[in-house]
């Protein structure tokens, strides 16, 4: 089981979820892709499907609409999974916290492992954050 | 039992599944550098093979899960099988039998099948889109590859055992080293590019428009074993093309085995390469492309070498 733990610490694939972000988080996710960052050095993988992810990374406080497809992705999600909040809306609801639209930020449907603040975040804090995230493992 | 352990560890499971985790980071590492990114470590294959393994085994509800199931493993058996025999006609010559390479021929198909047979028993339409579009797939490389093959007989002596081919063509010149070896070669290579579904040819998995197609619902050890067995496929089907186009392997001499190793690099290195510098096409332009221009230039060098050259 340990070695299976390490294995995951080393190859953490990773499924992205805009739960009503305004595009910024998610664009600065990308840039952790690119070759000024790179976090494949890591076995950090973005990937299209839930069936193959490791960590939920949820950005935007959540919209009523989109709170039943998140709650819906993270039970398709195989175990175990981590779930990152990433970016000031997914801490805390941020500016769009008392919009009539708004139920909450996500930690409040979910068990959030790593919240990783910033309006954007930077690569380098979401690199750190997902780090932290594994460390916990 | 000797013929369980020939299966199992040498030119086997064991073999065969370390060369092609190798390969694949290999891959991943070309990709990255020409990227300009530093790219994955060493073992990082290893270590996303042995994190899937351990994690959680999900069936959808609309699949039928025992197809679901099974068709990885159908798959898996058989690249082992293909890459067993392979080797065997490499390294014990007197163990092949007449007809093996037919045989080969068959057992490398069956992964494309199961890919097919296990993205239709998914029960998701994306992965059905997947599944009709390998079938599609199979359908277009199938024609020009096994015209060169019959090509390959031909200019070997007529014989459709493995290590009399590879025999005949160390004995007289490789098929490659002639006007229409180059033909061949080349209708070959990009068959052998689409039997792993790589870009251009990559659409029945492709990531950004169907989510990896058949491969959509699977996690755990069920993707595991699918994406081994893509990695034993990246290994086996260069050896295949060098045992067929290029005179197969010699480990007589330190320097001849220094450039068996090679040709298959060399093989590999040539499937990166047009990986990265193209663009997914679509599977109508990808039926096109192969029956239209590969299948004329196999015809070409079929032709060619009935008449010697």
């Amino acid at each position: 089981m340990s070695l299976f733990l390490k294995a995951l610490k080393k190859s953490p694939w990773v499924f992205h979820v805009n739960a009503g972000a305004c595009n910024n988080c998610d664009i600065e996710i990308l840039d952790c892709l690119t070759p000024r960052f790179d976090v494949e050095r890591f076995g950090i993988k973005l990937v299209g499907s839930i069936k193959h992810a490791d960590a939920l990374i949820i950005s935007g406080g959540v919209t009523a609409n989109i709170l039943p497809r998140v709650l819906e992705i993270y039970e398709q999600a195989p175990k175990p999974c981590l779930v990152v909040a990433v970016g000031s809306c997914g801490c805390s609801g941020g500016i769009f916290r008392d919009a009539y639209n708004m139920v909450g930020p996500i930690d409040h449907y979910l068990p959030v492992d790593v919240f990783i603040p910033g309006c954007p975040p930077r690569p380098e804090a979401l690199i750190a954050g997902i780090v932290k995230a594994l460390g916990k493992l | 039992m000797e013929h369980v352990l020939y299966y199992l560890v040498f030119p086997g499971l064991i073999f065969t599944g370390v060369a092609g985790l190798l390969v694949t980071w290999v891959d991943r590492k070309v990709t990255a550098r020409i990227h300009w990114r530093k790219g994955p470590p060493l073992l990082q294959p290893f270590w996303d093979i042995m994190k899937l393994m351990g994690k959680e085994i999900t069936v959808p509800e609309t699949a039928k899960a025992t197809g679901f199931l099974l068709a990885p493993l159908f798959g898996f058996a058989a690249v082992t099988l293909a890459s067993t025999i392979l080797w065997m006609s490499l390294v014990f010559p007197e163990k092949g039998f007449s007809g093996d390479l037919i045989v080969v021929i068959y057992l490398l198909t069956i992964p494309a099948i199961s890919m097919i047979y296990g993205g239709s028993a998914s029960g998701n339409p994306l992965s059905a889109v997947g599944a009709s579009r390998e079938m599609k797939l199979i359908l277009a490389y199938d024609l020009p590859l096994l015209i060169t093959i019959f090509a390959v007989i031909w200019k070997s002596g007529m014989t459709l055992n493995l290590s009399e081919i590879v025999t005949y063509q160390q004995m007289n010149s490789p098929v490659l080293y002639s006007i229409s070896g180059v033909l061949l070669f080349v209708a070959a290579l990009m068959c052998i590019h689409g039997k792993l579904a790589f870009v251009p040819f990559d659409a029945p998995e492709a990531e950004t428009e169907i989510v990896e197609g058949a491969l959509l619902e699977y996690s755990g050890p069920a993707l595991a074993i699918q994406k081994l067995t893509k990695a034993m496929m990246y290994f086996t089907l260069p050896v295949y093309m060098v045992i067929l186009y290029w005179g197969g392997m010699n480990f007589g001499t330190v320097g001849s085995g220094i450039w068996s190793i090679a040709k298959v690099i060399i093989i590999i290195v040539l499937i990166i390469l047009i990986k990265n510098t193209n663009p997914r096409v679509r599977i109508k332009q990808i039926m096109k492309f192969f029956w239209g221009p590969i299948t004329i230039i196999a015809i070409i060098g079929l032709i060619l070498s009935m008449n010697g050259l």
